[in-house]
């Protein structure tokens, strides 16, 4: 596939592992402290687990799998939102087929249509508005989930709807932005991170410029990462540089897709559409300030939220979970008590083994076992 | 949802919609482009371009020139360390 093999040369692959390798050891890092990489996004956690890179690299590097996968981040109250939208009368509820098994505090979206609400998961929120005008008769909502890389699609999906004047069409909205996210991880006390792999399709949306204050003000160094295997070692490449040389400035690895100045059009539409919550609360990591946004007044019409009635019941996370841990690098997936035991894919407690993005679905599927049972 | 996979747009389906359809490893679709037209791109120009597409909207043209010089980059990387590679073997040679 056009710029995506290239990207994928394993002659490549070992030529930057050395380099890698050679800037390590040029570092003279004391035996006990390695290096704290953060891959902020679940893109990223999915393709090093899916290529294996993390064993590749020298032991001197941990990779510390950040909060940047939205389905998993989605608290528990909000799946039973969902559901309870779902299961109102006349509703289509359409989602993307990732949050399908999120677990609520009684049901997840798949279980609740096993139970008969009409639950249809959709490649694209465009789709859900087709499936409004072929059904006026009914309700069709659209779970809007993701950060800044899907904020702008269903944007325009509303906009669309309100130039054609279409009112049986809804948005239950569940967007959040990443640099608040960022901020308090990088305040959450005790943390160890020497540098961040940038989030690359959320900076496509929003350019490099957001990121600033990382280097500025705390320090670290980030690089906007691609997705690819080489992507991502050459980013790490550049990590390292940065650090041996005593910079912390943020630089494009990607810039074949991220344009620094990101994308106008989309931030256009996302501006006009929606406006910053006060907070949102997130699984595993609590309520953050200004970290999720929700539709504008003007476009009330088409805001699920006000449309239905919601519980809005803040719900804790199941006692037994470690996800908090885990999306703040504190432990390993595996270290979690219910890793691989009462946790796994096909029945998932914590939102980061429902998901393939989810730091733990990603040790589970590509090698967790073996961490597994080195532990054990 | 957020990988996002590359295409290639093929027709401009409804100029006033921004709708094209894109060519995704030989899978045809629907894609909103209103992300990547401006003034200097208008709906038409825009055929012909590979297009990165998340969750059917083409979010980002690709770029490439960038493209190739980030290729580049590796590729000399590589002839860099084949270089030192045959200093080294050239040295051990001279050495022996």
């Amino acid at each position: 596939m056009k710029y995506v093999d290239e990207f994928r040369d394993g002659e490549k692959a070992r030529v930057l592992i050395s380099e890698i390798e050679a800037l390590i050891s040029s570092m003279a890092l004391p035996p006990d402290r390695p290096l704290y990489l953060m891959e902020v996004c679940g893109g990223h956690t999915h393709s090093i687990f899916r290529y294996g890179l993390e064993g590749m690299l020298p032991k001197q590097i941990e990779l510390v799998h950040g909060p940047g996968c939205p389905v998993c981040v989605l608290p528990m109250g909000r799946v039973d939102d969902c559901v309870a939208i779902a299961e109102s009368p006349n509703v289509i509820f359409t989602t993307f087929g990732d949050a399908m098994r999120v677990p609520g505090s009684k049901k997840s979206l798949l279980q609740a249509k096993a139970d008969g609400a009409d639950v249809r998961m959709v490649y694209s929120p465009m789709d859900a508005l087709a499936l409004a005008q072929r059904n006026p008769e009914r309700e069709i909502v659209f779970f809007g989930l993701g950060f800044e890389t899907t904020m702008p699609s269903t944007a325009l999906t509303i906009l669309q709807a309100e130039s054609e004047g279409i009112r049986n069409f809804s948005v239950f909205c569940n967007h959040i932005t990443i640099v608040p996210t960022i901020k308090a991880i990088l305040d959450s006390p005790g943390l160890q991170l020497d540098g961040f792999l940038g989030p690359g399709h959320v900076s496509m949306v929003i350019g490099t410029a957001p990121y600033e204050f990382i280097a500025n003000f705390y320090r670290k160094p980030m690089v906007v990462a691609g997705f690819e295997p080489l992507d991502i070692l050459q980013s790490i490449w550049m990590l390292l540089k940065q650090i041996r040389e005593g910079r912390a400035e943020v630089e494009n690895q990607y810039a074949r897709i991220v344009p620094d100045e990101g994308n106008n059009a989309a931030l256009h539409a996302v501006s006009h559409v929606y406006e910053l919550r006060e907070f949102f609360e997130w699984r595993g990591l609590g309520s953050i300030d200004h970290s999720g946004v929700r539709l504008r007044e003007a476009y009330a019409h088409f805001d699920a939220e006000r449309k239905f009635a919601i519980p809005n019941v803040r719900i804790a996370d199941p006692k037994s979970c470690q996800c908090g841990e885990v999306l703040k690098g504190a432990i390993k997936p595996w270290q979690c008590k219910v890793f691989g035991t009462s946790c796994t894919p096909e029945t998932p407690l914590g939102a980061l083994m429902v998901s393939s993005e989810g730091a733990c679905a990603a040790y589970y599927q590509y090698g967790g076992q073996k961490h597994q049972a080195e532990v054990v | 949802m957020c990988l996002g996979i590359p295409g290639r747009i093929i027709r401009i389906d409804d100029e006033t919609r921004k709708l094209a359809t894109v060519d995704i490893s030989g899978v045809k679709r629907q894609v909103n482009i209103a992300c990547i037209v401006s003034d200097d791109h208008p709906v038409k120009a825009c055929v012909g371009d590979w297009v990165l597409v998340h969750v059917g909207f083409a979010m980002s043209r690709i770029d490439e020139e960038e493209a190739a010089q980030t290729l580049k980059i590796l590729t000399e990387l590589g002839e860099a360390q084949a270089e030192i590679e045959a200093m080294k073997r050239s040295a051990a040679q001279a050495g022996g």
